[in-house]
């Protein structure tokens, strides 16, 4: 039913293996992702709905043992979308890098989350969205954004703390948000952007149904880590979007890890792509270390979101390459893990895969990336050189109408005072 | 860049710090301590607590979020994992929620009319640190302070940290344990009284810092350490400050500060909370009910500016109180004529 499957997990060191152990087929070759692993309906093709996948509602996941792929003769992507892909991940990647060398040097500061490993997610999933559709993410939001298409010195000002970031520097790393590209966060708490996210989808649902606007098929996505399947709010989340057949999906970015915490030792059952069929929605894992693999799953839970059909919940099995923040010394993390999870590097598989397949040669992949230095180059030049907030900024924005800071000594508004916004905390 | 001073002492080892060669600033020597020559950070002084205790009571044990491999997410539990094990340290899958600390924890032992009480101690670091955002600055103190049913302890100094934790520990009602980051790193004397194991301060007595007579500075936490150096700043212009330390926010120790308003006549109140329903605001309101004859000027409150915590270094040093900004307040209740804002 539905197009629940499940790959086998790849051996991974169980710190404290608590589950009742089930026999482990050996993992397989990780780096074959040419195709779809759909290898149970052969004669499907991509995205048609069938009355067997609309009844997905009650579906329970039948767990698939893997099966060699064998490649097909359509390629997964056409140009275009590889480049465009292949632009995305590098730029997600040589940003965060440009982060930890600008956090070493004191231009940011707090806590700073980065992405490294996970860009097949980001970029599989986003660059499927139309600008009215929806993300909604965590602390590790930076190429969230970035992927949105929230611009590169729009998010270094940002994380410089400079008024022209994205947030007008008041936000910082963990709170990226966007209007104009639907970035709706940015949370710092674990699990607080999935009841946000499931509010986006039934604001879209809304729209359709109630104003009418039969046009708006507008989806949200909510990316959220293992550490969050464990949490109150993301199974309340769960079911109502279920019940009210929202068109969101919730994306876990399965790293393994919250902070130090092994996802093996703090769940009962680690399989979160299971907790989809419990609610009513289908559960899908998927290797989110290969960014074809995450764009099919993503095309059909987007399609159905579209379509009205309800969410999706989609396990992304990835890996993050560096610490959880720039203080956490990674002390816990098995070097062989690390090194295993590396040779199967998003981007150099990604880019394997466009060369095999003569979608592009070395020197066009070589001048996306020179262009991306100069990208993240310029972004932190421009950051460099903006100002800081003025005085007046600290108490701008605290409400939508500004009247909330209520009347004066003099009887008007505070706000109307010149001397409001003269950068005085006397409120 | 505090960010970088946050790094550093997340290696610092040791259960005790072998501090005797640290200088502190000059001056610090105003400072009434007893002198004992051991110096203790709060993360050795908090980690020493929690051991002896554990160590004297197998009731008990610590639960929460990275607390035992990680060793504690700011490296508080550090060593206790190894030494109790993970039956007595245990780490738990996330879960947030604060219902439980006033609904459950706060409200049990009344609603079951003393049948059933919670000796329980909800610890962790409280208000801002450097550059972490709106969602990880804000200051509980006075949340949690509303609550009856609830002890909060809002500790500055190692042995605030060691005595305080200790008696919270031991006390059998539900104590949240309101710490700071940027403290876990900083080194205080420590007597040898304080070193002893079975050390204890009392829950709900405030400390008075500093004697003074001419202007009462109240303060908790951080704002302590920023409380003296601006009553040393006040000396050089012959006003002669009494800083009192809160330690315990509920029970409010409204003895203590209500005798120093009589022997003083004025009265600022600091923390980095938000100002309205905040702690000064309530000192505010005790002094005015129990001793508002001996008021010689109006209470001047010191508080975070009432915006979300901004994340741009310039704004969020404009959102918090600063030193100027409490010695400010203390000319105005004397009468010196001050701006009112920061001109920078």
């Amino acid at each position: 039913m539905g197009f629940a499957r499940a790959i086998n997990p790849h051996p991974l060191p169980l710190l404290a293996d608590t589950r009742a152990t089930k026999p482990v087929p050996a993992p397989s070759s990780s780096s074959l992702f040419l195709g779809s692993t759909r290898t149970l309906r052969p004669t499907q093709t991509r995205s048609i709905s069938s009355p067997h996948r609309r009844s997905a509602a009650s579906a329970v996941a039948a767990k698939v043992s893997d099966v060699k792929l064998k490649s097909t003769t359509n390629l997964l992507v056409t140009k275009e979308e590889g480049l465009e892909v292949y632009e995305d991940m590098i730029l997600g990647r040589v940003f965060e890098d440009m982060c930890a060398q600008m956090y070493y040097r004191g231009k940011m500061f707090g806590f700073v989350h980065l992405y490294n490993g996970q860009e097949a997610v980001s970029s599989g999933f986003i660059k499927l969205l139309k600008k009215e559709d929806s993300v909604v993410s965590t602390y590790r939001d930076h190429v969230h954004a970035l992927s949105k298409g929230v611009p590169a010195r729009a998010v270094m000002s940002e994380l410089f703390g400079k008024t022209t970031g994205c947030c007008r520097g008041q936000g910082g790393s963990m709170h990226m948000f966007s209007a104009e590209h639907n970035v709706l966060g940015g949370f710092a708490f674990i699990g607080e952007g999935i009841p946000v996210a499931t509010g986006a989808a039934f604001t879209s649902k809304y729209k359709r149904e109630v104003l009418k606007e039969a046009d708006c098929d507008h989806v949200t996505l909510a990316f959220f880590g293992d550490g969050t399947a464990n949490n109150g709010q993301f199974f309340e989340c769960l079911n109502m979007a279920a019940l009210w057949k929202l068109p969101i999906i919730f994306v876990v970015e399965n790293n393994l890890w919250a902070i130090g915490m092994s996802h093996l030792r703090a769940t009962s059952d680690p399989e979160i792509w299971k907790k989809g069929p419990a609610f009513g929605m289908p559960g899908v894992h998927v290797d989110g270390m290969d960014v074809l693999k995450v764009r099919e799953v993503a095309k059909e839970a987007i399609g159905r979101a579209r379509r009205g059909e309800g969410p999706t919940l989609v396990e992304c099995e990835t890996y993050r390459f560096r610490g959880h923040s720039l203080a956490d010394p990674d002390e816990l993390r098995d070097p062989d893990e690390k090194a295993r999870y590396a040779a199967r590097d998003p981007i150099t598989q990604f880019k394997k895969y466009l060369i095999e397949n003569k979608l592009a040669s070395e020197a066009e992949l070589k001048a996306i990336e020179k262009k991306i230095d100069e990208v993240v180059e310029e972004a932190v030049e421009f950051a460099d050189e903006s100002p800081a907030p003025s005085r007046s900024q600290l108490l701008e924005n605290v409400f939508a109408d500004p009247r909330g800071f209520g009347i004066g000594p003099d009887g008007r508004y505070r706000c109307e005072d010149p001397k409001f916004t003269e950068g005085t905390a006397q409120v | 860049m505090l960010g970088i001073v946050r790094r550093n002492v997340g290696g610092a080892g040791g259960l005790y710090s072998q501090g005797f060669g640290r200088l502190r600033p000059v001056a610090s020597a105003i400072r009434n301590y007893s002198s004992g020559g051991k110096e203790m950070t709060v993360r050795d002084a908090l980690n020493s607590a929690l051991d002896e205790e554990m160590a004297a009571d197998p009731n008990v044990f610590v639960m929460g979020e990275e607390v035992g491999e990680y060793q504690g997410a700011y490296k508080i539990t550090k060593g206790l994992l190894d030494k109790y094990g993970p039956e007595r340290v245990l780490d738990t899958p996330i879960t947030e929620a604060i219902d439980h600390v006033i609904n459950s924890a706060a409200k049990s032992n009344y609603m079951s009319a003393g049948q059933i009480n919670v000796p329980i101690v909800f610890r962790g670091p409280n208000g801002p640190a450097a550059g972490v955002g709106a969602q990880h600055s804000q200051c509980y103190g006075a949340w949690y302070g509303s609550v009856p049913g609830l002890k909060v302890l809002v500790p500055y100094s190692s042995e605030d940290a060691r005595g305080l934790l200790k008696a919270a520990i031991r006390d059998p009602d539900p104590v949240v344990f309101l710490e700071n980051e940027l403290l876990y790193g900083e080194s205080f004397p420590v007597s040898a009284e304080a070193l002893d194991s079975s050390f204890c301060l009392p829950i709900g007595k405030a400390k008075i810092e500093r004697e003074g007579k001419d202007i009462t500075i109240t303060a908790f936490s951080k704002m302590v350490g920023y409380a003296l150096k601006a009553a040393e700043i006040l000396e050089k212009d012959g006003i002669n400050a009494e800083v009192i330390n809160l330690r315990s926010i509920r029970p409010l120790d409204r003895a203590t500060i209500n005798a120093s308003v009589r022997k003083t006549n004025r009265l600022v109140t600091v923390e980095e909370g938000f100002p309205q329903h905040g702690i000064g605001a309530e000192i505010c309101a005790s002094v005015i009910e129990d001793s508002f004859g001996y008021l010689d000027a109006p209470v001047e409150r010191v508080a975070g500016a009432d915006v979300p915590t901004p994340y741009a270094a310039n704004l969020e040093r404009m959102a918090f109180p600063q030193i100027e900004d409490i010695v400010r307040a203390a000319k105005r209740a004397c009468y010196r004529s001050v701006p009112m804002a920061a001109s920078a």
